[in-house]
């Protein structure tokens, strides 16, 4: 039996809406906000299906331009990596959705403040005068990092990648968070920074081909890893220093704002404005 | 249930959304809420949204098929979510009559730091000594603790290991926790002790030897039972245990008989007339000692009393040990044939000893901050649970209730359904938990009264259904009302 897209509101006024993998936390403030959240159901009643219709284009590198609009979000995502490192539309698709709909409820009428957070990956709308404020926690619960977003950073999403997410990584970044322009373009480089922070064949991390686990991830035969054993502290900070030198070329190439890296305890940050680094 | 369409022998299909993951064996799909186990398109428990800071999406999966005459289904919390923070009503509370009462059921799963297994494992073997660290992977993950009768116990997880020690330890004892939990198979070591691999409802494997029979008794007990049956066969009977040794002619049992002293002699402490304690070293021997040759537990022959010629027979205390021996004129034991008569009996300590077992029970307060979920007044419910008005489940497996404050309970985790316990990274234990009252003792603790639904309402989606437990925890006999 097929699940139907599934809606709950929270006790405390955020929408709640599930498809498949999808799963959506919402909020919105400002005159439009019923608007906005209906604006936002009505999107996702039928998302999951477009995407669904262009997965085995989405699965490979980008080369033809999809034609759905999520689709073509997370194309354009993964497009300026794709030159440099194996990477499909795939590696944005969580942040592309949070950014469909949050630009149908921006488009419903005047708000404040909105987000989709979709899975720890969010889509960020705000207007003068509104801060969204994040925290991210390691994979024990533990505080990594907080930080405040204004408008005028310039950041519309804030991404999340690493071995604590159900999403297959080449490398062993135990949680990587991006800050883009877009919410797409934060998912695809928080994907690529945690594959970056790596210890290429090292002994204690065990790695086994994608299809072995997802037989049709968009991986393939790619080693992903599903172990990382004992490792030295220098040799972590060696793995961080891979990702970190990773996340200034992306920063150079404006494709992110900045970026927090955390593995076994340590914690890296690359930030376009020190207000940011208050962890 | 979603039919899964098979592709390949070890590969489903699932066809719970649109995206039609196709999904190894052992492995989760897409969303991490369906997996493959065994063929078989499974429903995980809907976790990741709790750490995610989002409330889970209430999600039934789980019927229960509580009773196998009416087959009236007992909803359990089992894939239930729950709801964060506590205030806010449980995912399901659900109502229907049950023989002209109306029955509430609440339904949630609780995050337990509070919480451990008690491991009885059946042997008497030695596995190391009673406070030892028991082990996975190195971390320590509980200790072992009082010996029962024919079993060894251990006492794994808790605050203590969930919580108070380091980062890996709380992570190992959690994994622990939820493969003993959720039936499956975990390799333990005991300080200064054995390595066991155990799982509920099976064999213990102890320092790589399958655990077969429980003892009958112990030697002294043993001999209790069978000297009638022994007394003719042989001049005397030595029943090797290693908690208390047995010897014939010198016990009570013995005596009654008319049994001569042999002078045959044993070593150890005797505590009475042919008792014996420590006649060796705990271990993976005879009755649970070190000894593979039986006579080295015995002491030189006293030459007053031995006579060449006496026979002697010694056996476990799970009859899988024997031997037959006779003294020969210096009064030292040869080993002989064992005759016949003494063959049977052996075979009869065996038959007499039941299968030994791995029993994990899941214990866990529920005394905190998951009564919110009920009740807008918490202890309402922990009293209604002392006044045996409300019944308290465990995945719908009858959970016992400790007598004192706060809802501390106990379930053999046999009694659960398939995968019905998960985990936080926090790291804690997700356990479904019911609790079940008429509904005008639900009223009348401050129960969340707007949000009951009829069972039928919410038993419309996909479900699973279990085996049926003993009794259905509506059962009026279950009430303090009902008796």
């Amino acid at each position: 039996m097929r699940e139907r897209p599934q809606r709950a509101v929270f006790p405390d006024g955020r929408l709640g809406l599930r498809h498949g993998p999808i799963e959506l936390v919402i909020g919105a403030e400002g005159p439009a906000r019923a608007a906005a959240l209906e604006a936002a159901e009505r999107r996702f009643a039928t998302i999951l299906e477009e995407l669904v219709a262009e997965l085995p284009l989405l699965r490979q590198p980008p080369a033809a331009l999809p034609e759905g609009p999520t689709a073509r979000r997370m194309w354009a995502a993964a497009r300026p990596h794709a030159a440099r490192v194996f990477v499909t539309p795939m590696a944005a698709v969580a942040g592309a959705v949070a950014e469909e709909i949050l630009a149908a409820m921006v488009a419903s009428g005047p708000l404040v403040k909105a987000y989709v957070n979709d899975g720890g990956d969010i889509a960020l709308h705000l207007e003068a005068g509104a801060t969204y404020a994040a925290a991210i926690r390691g994979l024990d619960g533990s505080e990594l990092g907080r930080f405040t977003i204004r408008p005028e950073d310039g950041i519309g999403g804030v991404a999340t990648s690493g071995r604590g997410g159900r999403s297959l990584s080449l490398g062993i970044g135990e949680s990587v968070t991006a800050l883009a322009a877009t919410a797409a373009a934060a998912d695809a480089a928080a994907t690529l920074l945690a594959n970056a922070v790596d210890l290429p064949g090292h002994k204690a991390i065990r790695r086994v081909p994608a299809r072995d686990l997802q037989p049709d991830s968009d991986l393939g035969d790619r080693p992903v890893t599903v172990e990382v054993g004992p490792i030295t502290e220098a040799e972590a900070d060696e793995a961080l220093a891979r990702g970190f030198a990773e996340a200034e070329w992306m920063r150079g190439a404006g494709l992110i704002r900045g970026a927090l890296l955390h593995l076994r305890g340590r914690t890296r940050i690359l930030s376009p404005d020190p207000s940011l680094a208050d962890a | 249930m979603n039919s899964p369409d098979p592709v390949a022998s070890d590969k489903i299909r699932c066809d719970a959304c649109p995206v039609l993951c196709y999904i190894a064996e052992g492995r989760a799909g897409a969303c991490d809420r369906y997996a493959n186990q065994g063929g078989q398109l499974v429903r995980l428990d809907p976790l990741t949204a709790i750490e995610r800071g989002a409330p889970a999406v209430p999600f039934l999966e789980c019927g229960w098929d509580g009773n196998p005459i009416a087959s009236r289904p007992f909803l359990t919390a089992v894939g239930a979510g729950t709801t964060y923070p506590d205030y806010k009503p449980a995912p399901f509370i659900v109502s229907e009559e049950v023989e002209g009462v109306e029955m509430v059921t609440v339904v949630t799963e609780g995050i337990f730091s509070y919480c451990g297994v008690k491991v009885k494992i059946d042997t008497d073997r030695h596995i190391g000594p009673e406070r030892a660290l028991v082990r996975a992977g190195g971390e320590p993950v509980g200790h072992v603790t009082t010996t029962e009768y024919g079993s060894k116990m251990l006492s794994l997880g808790g605050v203590e290991h969930l919580t108070g020690g380091g980062k890996a330890e709380g992570r190992v004892t959690c994994e622990t926790l939820l493969k003993l939990c959720n039936k499956e198979e975990v390799t333990l070591e005991v300080d200064e002790g054995a390595a066991m691999t155990i799982r509920a409802g099976t064999a213990p494997v102890i320092d790589g030897k399958p655990e077969a029979l429980m003892r009958v008794g112990c030697g002294s007990a043993a001999i209790g039972m069978f000297a009638v049956q022994w007394a003719p066969h042989a001049d005397e009977v030595i029943v090797v245990d290693d908690h208390i040794t047995g010897v014939l002619s010198e016990h009570q049992a013995g005596r009654m008989l008319g049994l001569e002293p042999t002078g045959i002699r044993v070593k150890g402490r005797r505590s009475t007339p042919g008792r014996y304690f420590k006649v060796a070293e705990p271990g993976a021997g005879w009755g649970g000692t070190n000894v593979s040759d039986p006579l080295d537990i015995l002491l030189p022959a006293d030459k007053r009393k031995a006579k060449p010629g006496m026979t002697l027979f010694m056996v476990s205390t799970t009859g899988e040990d024997s031997a037959f021996f006779r003294l020969d004129e210096d009064l030292l034991p040869r080993e002989e044939e064992i005759p016949p008569a003494l063959v049977a009996s052996a075979e009869r300590v065996r038959e007499n000893c039941e299968p030994a077992l791995v029993s994990v029970l899941f214990m866990a307060g529920a005394g905190g901050s998951l009564r919110a979920g009920v009740t807008e007044n918490p202890v309402g419910l922990t009293r209604s649970v002392r006044n045996a008005l409300t019944q308290v489940t465990i995945g719908g497996a009858p959970a016992y209730l400790w007598p004192g404050g706060g809802i501390t309970v106990m379930a053999d985790v046999l009694e659960t359904p398939e995968n019905a316990f998960g985990y936080v990274p926090t790291p804690a234990l997700v356990a479904p938990v019911e609790f079940t009252l008429r509904r005008e003792d639900f009223v009348a603790l401050g129960g969340h009264a707007d949000r009951i639904r009829p069972v039928s309402e919410v038993l419309g989606g996909a479900k699973r259904v279990s085996a049926p437990v003993a009794r259905d925890p509506r059962d009026r006999r279950n009430f303090r009302w009902g008796a």
